[in-house]
Order: structure tokens, then C-alpha cells, then sequence
């Protein structure tokens, strides 16, 4: 680095934005922005009106990516409304990169290959920190930070302190990277507010794009700025596969790219540890992802309702744990199971490979693609007294429904064998039972 | 910049959606705003005054980016917004819209009603013939903006100036 000081990725990545040579944390400073991602609850319906005061014009219509997942399908006419304008928005200015209905943003955005190691990107919506998964320093903004972002291509940060996450050991089976984060939203705390979180390890390795995409999901519920995953072959494997280049200061080889962004191993960070291998399948109690403990503290418990859906839980590696525990069995009487596959790439693939099949028979009930009951939004919503248990990520109260529902979080393995048992259950003895041992596919 | 107003005293982890549920987010911001922090408090949103302080514990407005629940507490009249830690996201979307949102350590002192006096420059917080306890204070461009109305006055002001540039050039 210049100056010959050690810094960590997050550092490197918000030197190049803002053209410094080194930062350090809590300095505050100005970003150039890469990519720019708004979606139609807080994009053009609430950022239209704030260009207009501003009397600016998109930036740089090449760098904004507009998803509309949060109210797809449109279910009343006010939706269809935010819909509309929101496809008004794009084709007035010519915001290159639409995504409509073809699933939930932090999801799609991998998918068609938008996010590129050492990129800084702005997400317009908390779990934006999704995209560190890939290398990306991608933090969460409200409307008028969007607005500005759009107006300028700029934005303000403070510069967080890094947090180096070790993740020791490997997850047994049944057990997955969901597990892992409730279980540090209930050991870290959630008010990270000013670090980013940066994972590495042995389990970390190991995992699947899918499941890191867990790992920095939730970095939102731990409360930091953003989280990071330098990157790997897996991660250079999937980001190729799209077909899509990376912006052309950010090109290079795979080992020029996992030369620059990483962290250097004496960059000044605070550390901390945790043992996958000694890890049980975890669930959240209402109403605070921090909440959680092993599944033995509420196996038993009564529900109504389990979930599969939402960026952090839908994606083709959950439909996956979903099917190695329903293969063959069915959803209880009295319970329901509702599946909303994380993007339309999603269902189509699930479809292809036979889980959606797998799925169906045993009961579950497909939704369409989107952020859905997560948000409060879309299908899925709870009655006053009803008990949900779901693969999302958060559960405030009121966010599922009526503020008298009650929504624990799970894996997709917990939430389907406790559909299958009715009640909260614990998904190892289901999957003891078929032998199955490790069923998470290794693709992203 | 001076805010006084009466204190309505919140625990921790309050989240974005007891501040503002999804399930209005399709609603007109004034009738939205009726359903601010009705769950945990559900004489709020009827009975605060402009300019009462709300006053949070640790990690206040954790959760959603929807910036509609900062914008609920301004369009209630919310003066100012203490807490002894934010969420960060909620705490920027309180700056953008021009609704002081200040860290102070001290906020577990504040009781329910008590009449309040907060500088945003200076940074503290005063009761009524009271106590005085600091915040922590906000860089200088921060002050600026809030003073201003938010970002967007702020960006007005940018964007004025680069257009006059223009038309100089």
C-alpha cells in the first residue's frame, strides 16, 4: 500500500472511492459510487420527487439498477400504481439495468453478475450488505441518500473499523450458515453500528456463494455498516458464469483480483471467533433475530404457519435443505407451508432439477418471487395470535402481519421439519433418518 | 440550532418496524404517520407535540432502510431524536430529512415528560431546570445540513452553484 501501511479490504476499497491513498476508521469522507441499486418501494417513487427539487438528472444511467421485488406481483391497484411508475421512472431516464418482477434485489443483482470485488455500491435497502459476499463494499441507504447518490454519483461515509470474523471448525450436518448468523446476532449483540464485518476461515471456505450470501445478509441484524468476503476461486467461479464483465478499472486475472482485495494480514482490526463445528441448528424467538438459541430450547412449540422465502432464505440452496427434509414426507394438517423461491432464476432452476416437485408433493404452497411476507407485503401475512416460523430474517413485531402475531426464525431445514412435525422441530433426526449427509449443493 | 420539547422515553433495540410497520408503507406519509410506534406506544402519534424530543436507548431504529420511519416522527413534529446508540442507516435517513438525531450516552437518564432543551450544534441536552448532559457532537458539514433542511437543500444549494459554473463557462 502506499505509505507502507497495512490496511484491510474494507480500507482498500473505500481508498479507491474516494481517491485517497490510505483511509483509517472514523475518518469521514466522500465515495464515488460504481453501482447504484434502488427498488420500488424506496426507488422511483421516493426518489423521483427529491431529483425533481434537487433539479438533477441521473448521474450516470449505466451505473443504476432498478429492481421491483418489494411489491411484485401487484396484489391491489396501489401497488400496480408503484409498478407503473416505477417502469415509467426507468424508461424516462434510462436507467440501463431493469429487473421487474424477476425477484428479490440482493439476490438478482449476483445473479446477472453486477457486483465485482472492490467495487463501492450503494444499495437502497439495509440488506444491500448482501453484496459483500462478493468482494463489494455495499452498504444500505434510505430514499434521500438514494436521491443524492443518483444526483451525484457520490455519497458520504464513515470510514468503519473492520471486524475480522474467524469461522473456525466446519457446520455439521443439518446445520447451516443461517444457524451460524443467529447465533452471533445472539452472542455478537445487534449494535455493530460503525464496523464492518469481515469473514474468513475454514467453514467460511467451505461455503457455498449461496450461504456467504447469508453471512453478510444478516450482517444487517448484527447491526454494522456492511460486511465483507474477499475474494475466492468460488466466488471468481460464479461472478465468470454470468457473462458479465466487471466495470474496467476493476478487471484483471483471478490472482490479480485476490491480490488487491484482501485484507493485509497486519492491518490494524478488532478480532473474534466462533466454532461452526460445535453449532446446533438455531432458532429465533420473538420478536429480535437476537432472541436465538439452540432449536431444544422451543422444540415443541406451536405454529400455524412456516416460510420459506426472502433474500436470506430462498435462494436454490435452501430450496435444497427445504427438499432433503420434505422428500417424501408431508406438511402436517394443521400447518401451513409457503414457499416464495428467492428470484424467477430460482424457481426455473428448482424446477429444472426436480425440488420444486419434491416441494409441491409434499404439500408446500408456491408464492411468487419477491420480498413478499418478509415485508409485510406481499402473500403470507399472520392473524392476530397466529405463529410463524420462517426462514426470513428478521422478526419484529408487526413486520410479518398483525402486531400480535409471533414469527420465529430458522433454517430451511428447521422451518420444513417443523412443518412436518406441526410444531418447532429439530431437522437432524429427519435427515439422520435418510442419511443424508451434507445435501447443500455446492453451486451458488 | 435549539429544540425544546417534552421527553417520550423509549427502551432499546427499538426497530424500524414498531417505528413505522410495512404494512402502511403504501399509505399517505400524514396518515402513515398516525401508526408510528403504535404497538409499543399507542397514544404517541395522537398526543405528541412539535417539538418533543424522542429519546431511545441503544441501537435506536435498527432494521429496514425505510426511511419513512424517520419521516413519520418528523411529520408528527418530532424535534429531535436522542438516543444512547442508532441504527446507522436510521440515523442518516434523521440527518437527510433534517431531523436532528443525536448520540448521548447519558439518554437512560431522561424520564418520560421531562421538559427538554437540546442544542444540535453545541451538543447537549437540558432539563428544564435540570441536569445537563452532552451528546456527541456532529461533524460540522452535518450541523450544516440539518440546519438546512436535510440533503436535499444541501443538494439544491450544489446544484445551483454547478449550474451558475455552467453558464459562466
Amino acid at each position: 500500500m502506499i505509505h507502507g501501511l497495512a490496511s484491510t479490504l474494507a480500507e482498500k476499497i473505500i481508498a479507491r472511492a474516494s481517491g485517497r491513498g490510505q483511509v483509517r476508521p472514523g475518518e469521514t469522507l466522500v465515495c464515488r459510487v460504481d453501482l447504484a441499486m434502488i427498488h420500488d418501494s424506496g426507488g422511483p417513487r421516493r426518489v423521483a420527487p427529491k431529483l425533481a427539487q434537487i433539479g438533477a438528472q441521473v448521474w450516470d444511467a449505466e451505473r443504476v439498477v432498478v429492481v421491483s421485488d418489494h411489491f411484485t406481483p401487484a396484489a391491489d391497484a396501489e401497488s400496480a400504481r408503484i409498478l407503473k411508475l416505477t417502469r415509467d421512472w426507468v424508461r424516462e431516464t434510462g436507467a440501463a439495468h431493469f429487473y421487474d418482477m424477476q425477484g428479490i434485489c440482493h439476490v438478482v443483482l449476483p445473479e446477472h453478475g453486477h457486483l465485482w470485488p472492490g467495487m463501492f455500491a450503494a444499495g437502497g435497502d439495509s440488506h444491500s450488505t448482501t453484496g459483500g459476499a462478493f468482494g463489494c463494499f455495499m452498504a444500505g441507504y434510505g430514499a434521500t441518500d438514494m436521491a443524492g447518490v443518483l444526483a451525484s454519483g457520490e455519497v458520504w461515509i464513515t470510514t468503519p473499523e473492520t471486524l475480522q470474523l474467524w469461522i473456525g471448525g466446519a457446520l455439521a450436518p443439518g446445520v447451516s450458515a443461517k444457524d451460524l448468523m443467529l447465533h452471533l446476532c445472539a452472542s455478537l449483540g445487534t449494535d455493530h453500528n460503525g464496523q464492518v464485518i469481515e469473514y474468513a476461515g475454514p467453514a467460511l471456505a467451505e461455503m457455498s456463494i449461496s450461504e456467504r450470501m447469508v453471512l453478510t445478509n444478516m450482517a444487517a441484524e448484527l447491526g454494522a455498516d456492511t460486511a465483507l468476503i474477499a475474494p475466492d476461486a468460488r466466488t471468481m467461479a460464479a461472478l465468470r458464469a454470468t457473462g458479465r464483465e466487471p466495470p474496467e478499472a476493476l478487471r484483471g486475472t483471478d490472482a490479480q483480483i485476490f491480490a488487491r482485495w484482501r485484507s493485509d494480514a497486519d492491518a490494524p482490526a478488532a478480532r473474534a471467533e466462533v466454532d461452526a463445528g460445535a453449532l446446533a441448528p438455531q432458532v429465533a424467538a420473538p420478536h429480535s433475530p437476537a432472541n436465538s438459541d439452540a432449536v431444544g430450547a422451543c422444540a415443541g412449540a406451536a405454529i400455524h404457519q412456516a416460510y420459506i422465502g426472502a433474500c436470506v432464505g430462498a435462494k436454490l440452496d435452501d430450496l435444497h435443505m427445504a427438499a432433503a427434509v420434505l422428500r417424501g414426507r408431508r406438511v402436517a394438517r394443521d400447518c401451513r407451508l409457503l414457499i416464495a423461491p428467492a428470484s424467477a432464476r430460482t424457481t426455473s432452476q428448482a424446477a429444472a432439477d426436480g425440488t420444486l416437485a419434491t416441494l409441491t408433493q409434499a404439500g408446500a404452497i408456491l408464492l411468487p418471487s419477491g420480498c413478499g411476507a418478509c415485508a409485510g407485503l406481499g402473500a403470507g401475512l399472520l392473524a392476530d395470535g397466529e405463529i410463524c416460523i420462517s426462514t426470513t430474517n428478521r422478526n419484529f413485531r408487526g413486520r410479518m402481519g398483525s402486531p400480535n402475531a409471533e414469527v420465529y426464525l430458522a433454517s430451511p431445514y428447521t422451518v420444513a421439519a417443523s412443518a412436518v412435525a406441526g410444531c418447532i422441530a429439530d431437522p437432524r433426526p429427519l435427515l439422520a433418518e435418510r442419511g443424508v449427509a451434507r445435501p447443500v449443493a455446492g453451486a451458488a | 440550532m435549539r429544540v425544546s420539547g417534552r421527553a417520550w422515553v423509549f427502551g432499546d433495540s427499538i426497530d424500524t418496524d414498531v417505528l413505522m410497520p410495512g404494512a402502511y408503507m403504501k399509505l399517505p406519509a400524514a396518515e402513515r404517520a398516525r401508526h408510528c410506534l403504535e404497538s409499543i406506544a399507542p397514544d404517541f402519534a395522537a398526543s405528541v407535540q412539535r417539538g418533543d424530543v424522542v429519546v431511545g436507548g441503544a441501537n435506536f431504529g435498527m432494521g429496514s432502510s425505510r426511511e419513512q420511519a424517520a419521516e413519520a416522527l418528523l411529520t408528527l413534529g418530532v424535534g429531535a431524536v436522542l438516543a444512547r446508540s442508532f441504527a446507522r442507516i436510521f440515523q442518516r435517513n434523521c440527518l437527510n430529512l433534517g431531523l436532528p438525531a443525536l448520540v448521548c450516552e447519558d439518554a437512560g437518564e431522561i424520564v418520560q415528560s421531562a421538559q427538554l432543551e437540546v442544542d444540535v450544534a453545541e451538543g447537549w441536552v437540558r432539563v428544564q431546570g435540570g441536569a445537563r448532559w452532552p451528546c456527541r457532537p456532529l461533524p460540522d458539514f452535518l450541523v450544516r445540513m440539518v440546519q438546512s433542511g436535510g440533503l436535499i437543500p444541501h443538494l439544491q444549494q450544489a446544484q445551483r452553484a454547478r449550474n451558475v459554473a455552467q453558464e459562466n463557462a
